[in-house]
């Protein structure tokens, strides 16, 4: 048994560490939203219709496997220009990318 | 005396009588600054580091450029929806406006200021515009293989003659577009290398270089002796080194020349090239902050300003070209896209998309001067560009 005075200001940062990493992925969407629309969109297009990398639009994804986005996300394609995201994105990142660009990307609030 | 009295008395009985009417004024140091997200341009006066107008409705803006009537009056502005869109600096108004492709990507005008030519991504080719009235006076299909596919285009620009040099991504190829007669184009095909990503004239209109995705060089074609074909420079430049992830491509423009040198982006290294324009060999590399973007040349070619691509797009680095070093870094504001500088080169506006700002340096403290919010700023266009080749 740990005495209460240990466990209490332990529980505490846990709480207040916990509630950080809520607010940091709280911040996420936004952040992800503008990454997308600005910097996957200087090849993609800002409306996402396509640039010198296809559309990324829900009817031009369509018959696309999630799984095949989600890689091409993080690993880029070999020999094209998309690069490997890896490193600025992690694989929660790119797995909530692959859903909003299958469903219809949200615009930025402005 | 009496004399200097009364011009000032008419002067100013002058101006009382046209009232309501802006005075005369030139057009040679106005520029235009994209507002990427909101599909407006702002109109801003150089010498006096202002805003002077703005004009909306001009659709997706997201990788736009604008050239310039030779008369410094009119900017064409290609949008990345097709939309091109011609506007009076002077009176601060869309002139007119059309819808010509599906994707495109920017544009070029002719030695002789009347044709406007746009090059697309979808449907692959370039499309000629009289530059008075907007209407279409040819196309031309960037069409390649026995399929009848087309490729997106290119790094267009102007070359003496009403000719027009461009290159086809999918293809491989540097064309040349003759429209002396635009109702009967005549184009030659050169094949140029992997995946061609932009292209460049040198300010004398001689050499077309286009940069490679593809491979390590760029293609480079003389077009006083175009039968010589496309030569490989810079070939093989990252040998031996692991290729890093290019986040946004480079910009090729006649403003890479300094002297006789070219300063040119690597891609996938984080270095600026240096070529010897007369022997076309590498002479140097300088190692930079990140992948370059746009590696522009100060007008008096004593420095080359760079900037990079995401995610360490807040850096602006200074090269001196006597030394081929880094001297100085900064960080003019988030998410840099663009710069230009003033005519003859006392000052560089500097966009910063994130911040929304453009942050006008003088270049020779290298000292911010002025700031000028405007709503996520991306192209810097002067109208000076009106009177240079390839721009
Ligand atoms: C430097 C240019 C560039 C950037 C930046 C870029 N892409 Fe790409 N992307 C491409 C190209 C080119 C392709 C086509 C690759 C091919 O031919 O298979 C592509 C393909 C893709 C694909 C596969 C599409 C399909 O139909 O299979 C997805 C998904 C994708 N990109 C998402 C993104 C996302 C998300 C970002 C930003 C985090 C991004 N891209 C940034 C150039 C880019």
């Amino acid at each position: 048994m740990y005495p209460n005075k240990v466990i209490r200001p332990c529980v505490a940062g846990l709480a207040i560490f916990g509630i950080a990493i809520a607010d940091a992925r709280a911040d996420r969407p936004a952040e992800l939203i503008r990454l997308v629309r600005q910097d996957c969109g200087s090849c993609h297009g800002l409306t996402l219709q396509g640039g010198l990398g296809p559309a990324l639009t829900p009817a031009a994804l369509r018959d696309r496997p999630p799984e095949a986005l989600f890689v091409a996300i993080l690993h880029g394609r070999t020999g094209t220009p998309m690069p490997p995201f890896r490193g600025i994105l992690d694989e929660t990142d790119a797995r909530w990318i692959v859903a909003k660009l299958l469903a219809g990307f949200p615009q930025e609030a402005h | 005396m009496a004399h200097r009295m009364l011009a000032l008395l008419c002067m100013m009985l002058f101006t009382l009588a046209v009232g309501a009417t802006p005075p005369l004024r030139g057009s040679g140091d106005l520029g235009l600054v994209i507002e990427r997200g909101s599909g407006s341009v702002r109109i801003v006066d150089t010498t006096r580091q202002l805003e002077i107008g703005r004009v909306t409705g001009l659709g997706d803006l997201s990788h736009a450029s604008a050239v310039f009537s030779r008369d410094q009056r009119y900017a064409y502005v290609f949008g990345r929806d097709g939309g091109l869109s011609k506007i009076d600096l002077l009176a601060g108004t869309l002139v007119k406006r059309i819808l010509q492709a599906g994707n495109a990507i920017g544009g070029a005008i002719s030695q002789d200021g009347r044709l406007v030519v746009a090059q697309n991504y979808e449907p692959g080719g370039i499309k000629a515009f009289d530059a008075e009235t907007l209407e279409q006076v040819a196309d031309v299909p960037a069409s390649y293989g026995s399929e009848g596919k087309r490729s997106k285009v290119v790094g267009l620009a102007d070359l003496p003659g009403q000719r027009f040099a461009y290159a086809l991504f999918d293809a491989g190829e540097i064309r040349v577009t003759d429209l002396s007669d635009p109702a009967q184009p005549k184009t030659a095909v050169y094949p140029a290398g992997k995946q061609p990503y932009d292209g460049l004239v040198t300010p004398d209109g001689r050499y077309y270089i286009a940069g490679l995705f593809g491979e390590d060089g760029l293609a480079l074609l003389d077009t006083w002796q175009p039968q010589l074909g496309v030569r490989k420079i810079l070939a093989g430049y990252g040998k031996g080194e692991t290729p890093l992830p290019v986040y946004k491509m480079p910009h090729l423009r006649g403003w890479s020349i300094a002297g006789n040198r070219a300063y040119l982006p690597a891609i996938g290294h984080h270095e600026v090239l240096v070529v010897d324009t007369r022997s076309w060999q590498e002479v140097g590399r300088i190692a930079v902050k990140s992948q370059p973007v746009f590696v522009m040349a100060r007008p008096d070619g004593r420095e080359v300003w760079v900037n990079f691509a995401f995610p360490d797009n807040s850096w602006v680095q200074v090269i001196d070209t006597l030394s081929d070093t880094v001297v100085e870094t900064l960080q003019p504001g988030k998410a840099v896209l663009h710069m230009e500088f003033t005519p003859r080169g006392e000052a560089i506006w500097i966009s910063s998309r994130d911040d929304n700002t453009v942050t006008v340096y003088d270049t020779a403290r290298h000292a911010p001067l002025k700031t000028l919010g405007v709503d996520s700023p991306s192209g810097v266009f002067f109208s000076a560009r009106a009177a240079r080749i390839g721009f």
